[in-house]
């Protein structure tokens, strides 16, 4: 193959700066849609080098992604993409069929989101890497096979010859990511681009998810685009940032620029609506979680001056200190409380029953947020769920509002949910799209028979004003509205009986960070007007921060720790609690480098 | 794509440099930051039914459907408009198969009746049967699929079961074993096709009713009116079915076409309606033994079977297409 001589001097030459492996000259996507051309990205100017690594960050509709696969012509057909796309020199905007097919895979390799439908479920993964390798390659299956081996080796996969045996669904979503960049890989691709590559994992998994990123990025010197709405990451990851709101580039340059001196006022805002771990007390009451898991931990941080660090930490256990004496021990009569709980999802016809919750003890108090964390499968929405009665208890003792509700009857069910509103994590599939918003919102009072007629419409209008949404809305349809404003709806349906205990599972996580921070502030307003406690179920350590007076953190249906916030996040005790907030990116590049060092410690010491 | 108007949107090529690895800082002018998640109150509500109006009253599919199958209806409740002669008087044996006439523009069927007006007065039993079956296979298919469906369990075990059984017979078969009963032997009308029309029909939208139920039955917005106290009955009622009507509605359209067929072919068979009724496969099966030699008075009540058959099935395809914007074509 005389080409790969070619292709092999060129990308030299590219990596030592000359060429940008990817030029992105007036790049803009339209879609046609009922005849018109609405467009998706506009004017679009940014490149690429290799070893390097290119954010592009937006929320939902900013045209971040629709861009970046227009570059391999991946879109629908009812789209047109004009501009010039150029691939070390090369224009690859408006190649067709065989051409086009040798730039993707080979040239330019895409990760995707979800693993899990990214990759054919019926086919092995050793097989399906081996099919893109000779694609592209004329090589024989033995040779094809090493290669693939080592791929997965690369990729750092516990057991290659077991992985490459695998079908996706064998795999843990982590180790399925770890196939799909193996798989992107194969052909030494000079330019990545990675769409929003961690969104799908937990925090723990995405942190090795990163650090691997960073390590192939270093060897293999690619280009890597990344599209991500997660500014953790980008802090984590990249160089360079492009900063995309409704299809334009509002700001674009290094990473210290846009995290420490955005121009834009899209970027100020974005940044400022981001939820920064230890920063959730407000002002004055910011937590320095490296210092404090140095401290729990004994590590010693290369990074930072050795009596820094110390400083750092007596100055983090001091604050703890003063919280401790400052706080407050009347707290009355627990509005939930659980007792050796198990929790079973009950066994439907052969299926036998799981038990997702194992001897759970907690306790919400009146006026008093919980901040119930973990990641999937941990078992939090499970006790969220049961705490409202959806799900039966099988073992031990759960009281709402003093009564014991493990075994009680359909009536004193209805009783309870007079007592419970529910906050569910997706606004799109939570209400009715059948219904206009007032009815959802009106019907649990009309069931509980407080009010009716025109009573009934006053109580709903004052519910849309606590929520900040306009009367007018009571007779729209939740398909009108956006997810900010159908979640603010959910808010005002779980409040509208006026309950002692709001259980909110996952509120906030279909959102985008700007309108997260938006029905955020508006929850924490709710709470402290109307003084319920709330039991807040999320993944995101962040927004629990945010949120909480005390946090509870589980692992396989186990509570690992629970503490007050200073507690936790001031002096972690269980490895696992540990190394989840070590995981979690922070938006400020240096911090994180401080962060990364810490958490490459931890795991070394726990091995 | 076909001539698509150009958004004037797009801005002008801007005094931007070509490629901003620079700090770059868009126009605050030419990118307003808008208010988040901000309130929109200009237009009036629309429901997702008004919607799908909307939708469907701009597609041919449902205009042409829809002229076609008012015609009909018309013609069903109004057939002296459009014939002046009775149907089963004046049948002169002189005129057996006879070709068009004065008065008489689609000829004589053998037995020397007008052609027309037994087209025209077949409309009302045929259009009877297949509205008549299809509300019945309504009621009685989606209730039981909606149950099945919505709890489950054994319940769901058994009604299945029993859909399977009767979804096993053959229709044809099934009618010729039940038309020798006494009963349905001795009151051959309209209504004992219809019987057995919904006894070997219903299974069809009990298993579209269940699958679309259960759909919808673990959505969010059902557990949530659960967590706030409504009765699994009045979820199932307000919450359930009112989401899973659409599936429903778009097949239940489509066979009251293959109802109208289904009495033909019964009719034809000498098993559906009884002769002294008029409908479109009695015509059919009084015209067939001549049919090589004068095909005419075969050919205009098959005509009108199939136009009108079509223009169901058509209806059905637009309601869906209205319906689940997410299947339609691009």
């Amino acid at each position: 193959m005389t080409d790969g001589v070619i292709e092999n001097s060129e990308k030299g030459k590219a990596s030592r700066g000359d060429v940008p492996v990817l030029q992105v000259k007036d790049l803009s996507v339209d879609y046609g849609v009922d005849k018109v051309w609405v467009p998706a990205a506009i004017d679009l100017n940014y490149e690429v080098r290799a070893g390097e690594v290119l954010a592009i960050v937006g929320e939902s509709g900013s045209g971040k992604s629709a861009s970046s696969m227009s570059l391999l012509g991946l879109l629908p057909e009812n789209s047109r993409t004009t501009g010039s796309v150029k691939l070390n020199g090369r224009e690859i905007l408006g190649l067709t069929g065989s051409k086009l097919r040798q730039v993707r895979g080979r040239d330019v390799a895409v990760i995707f989101q979800e693993p899990m439908t990214a990759m054919n479920p019926v086919y092995t993964i050793g097989f399906q890497i081996v099919e893109t390798i000779r694609l592209h390659n004329e090589i024989s299956p033995e040779e094809a096979k090493e290669r693939a081996l080592k791929l997965l080796d690369m990729v750092e996969l516990p057991d290659p010859d077991k992985a490459f045996k695998s079908y996706p669904h064998q795999l843990s979503g982590g180790q399925r990511q770890r196939a799909m960049i193996a798989q992107s890989l194969s052909c030494d691709p000079k330019l990545l681009i990675a769409d929003e590559p961690t969104t799908a994992l937990d925090v723990t998994v995405q942190a090795e998810i990163l650090d691997l990123m960073r390590n192939l990025r270093n060897k293999l010197n690619s280009a890597i685009v990344l599209i991500t709405h997660d500014m953790g990451v980008v802090a984590d990851l990249a160089d360079h940032i492009v900063v995309m709101s409704k299809g334009r580039i509002v700001e674009a340059g290094t990473a210290e620029q846009i995290f420490h001196s955005p121009q834009h006022e899209y970027t100020r805002k974005l940044l400022a609506a981001v939820p920064h771990l230890g920063q959730g007390g407000g002002g004055t009451d910011d937590v320095d979680i490296t210092a404090a898991l140095a401290a729990a931990t004994q590590t010693e941080l290369r990074g930072v001056d050795h009596d820094e660090q110390m400083r750092r930490e007596r100055e983090n256990e001091a604050r703890l200190e003063e919280r401790e004496r400052e706080a407050d021990t009347s707290r009355g009569a627990a509005v939930l409380q659980l007792t050796d709980v198990a929790i079973e999802y009950p066994k439907q016809g052969r299926v036998p029953a799981f038990r997702a919750v194992e001897g759970a003890n907690l306790a919400i108090y009146p006026g008093e947020v919980l901040g119930l964390v973990g990641e999937s499968g941990s078992g939090k929405t499970t006790i969220g769920r049961a705490a409202v009665g959806l799900l039966p208890v099988a073992a031990g003792s759960l009281t709402v509002t003093g009564k014991e509700i493990s075994h009680a009857t359909r009536k004193e069910l209805f009783e309870l949910r007079r007592n419970v509103g529910m906050v569910f994590q997706d606004p799109s599939s939570s209400l009715n799209p059948r219904l206009p918003l007032g009815e959802s919102i009106g019907e649990p009072m009309f069931l509980a028979k407080v009010a009716k007629g025109a009573d009934l419409q006053k109580r709903i209008e004052t519910l849309l004003d606590q929520v900040e949404l306009p009367r007018a809305y009571r007779n729209r349809y939740p398909h009108e509205l956006s997810g900010g404003q159908k979640q603010r709806v959910g808010i005002a349906r779980a409040l509208s009986l006026k309950p002692k205990l709001l259980v909110a599972d996952e509120p906030t996580s279909a959102l985008d960070v700007s309108v997260q921070a938006t029905v955020l502030e508006l929850l924490k307003n709710l709470q402290k007007e109307l003084g319920f406690a709330c039991l807040f179920v999320t993944h995101d350590l962040a927004v629990v921060d945010l949120m909480s007076d005390r946090i509870c953190v589980m692992r396989r249906g186990k509570i690992v720790e629970q503490g007050t916030r200073d507690q936790i996040l001031r002096r972690p005790q269980d490895p696992y609690t540990q190394r989840l907030l070590a995981a979690v990116p922070l938006p400020n590049p240096e911090k994180q480098r401080e962060r990364r060092e810490l958490r490459a410690k931890l795991l070394a010491s726990a091995e | 794509m076909p001539e698509m108007e150009n958004t004037p949107k797009r801005g002008v090529p801007s005094k931007r440099p070509a490629y901003p690895t620079e700090h770059f800082v868009a126009d605050a002018e030419e990118t307003p930051v808008a208010a988040t998640d901000s309130a929109t109150t200009d237009d009036a509500p629309r429901s997702q039914w008004s919607e799908a109006w909307r939708n469907l009253r701009r597609q041919p599919l449902f205009i042409l459907s829809g002229i076609l199958i008012l015609a009909v209806i018309f013609v069903a409740l109004f057939p002296g408009i459009f014939t002046n002669e009775p149907p089963n008087e004046n049948c002169l044996l002189i005129n057996s198969g006879a070709g068009p006439a004065p008065g008489h523009p689609l000829g004589f069927t053998q037995q020397g009746c007008d052609v027309l007006s037994r087209v025209v007065y077949g409309t009302q039993s045929s259009l009877m049967v297949g509205m008549f079956a299809t509300l019945g296979v309504l009621l009685i298919g989606g209730t039981i699929g909606a149950i099945a469906g919505f709890y489950g369990g054994w319940i769901d075990a058994i009604l299945a079961r029993l859909g399977d059984i009767f979804f096993a017979l053959p229709l044809i078969l099934g009618a010729i074993v039940v038309v020798q009963l006494p009963f349905f032997r001795e009151n051959r009308s309209v209504w004992t096709l219809v019987v057995i029309l919904v006894t070997f029909g219903w299974p069809q939208i009990a298993r579209i009713t269940r699958a679309s139920v259960i759909s919808v039955r673990n959505a969010d917005f059902v557990t949530a009116a659960r967590s706030l106290g409504v009765s699994r009955f009045s979820a199932l009622l307000k919450h359930v079915i009112p989401n899973a009507l659409a599936p429903v509605i778009v097949i239940t359209t489509i066979s009251l076409g293959t109802f109208i067929v289904a009495e033909s072919t019964l009719s034809f068979l000498g098993i559906g309606l009884p002769p002294d009724v008029m409908s479109w496969g009695n015509d059919i099966f009084s015209a067939e033994p001549t049919v090589r030699t004068n095909p005419m008075p075969l050919f205009w009540p098959a005509l009108a079977l199939s136009l009108t058959v079509l223009s169901f099935i058509m209806l059905g395809d637009a309601l869906r297409d209205a319906l689940d914007p997410k299947a339609r074509k691009r």
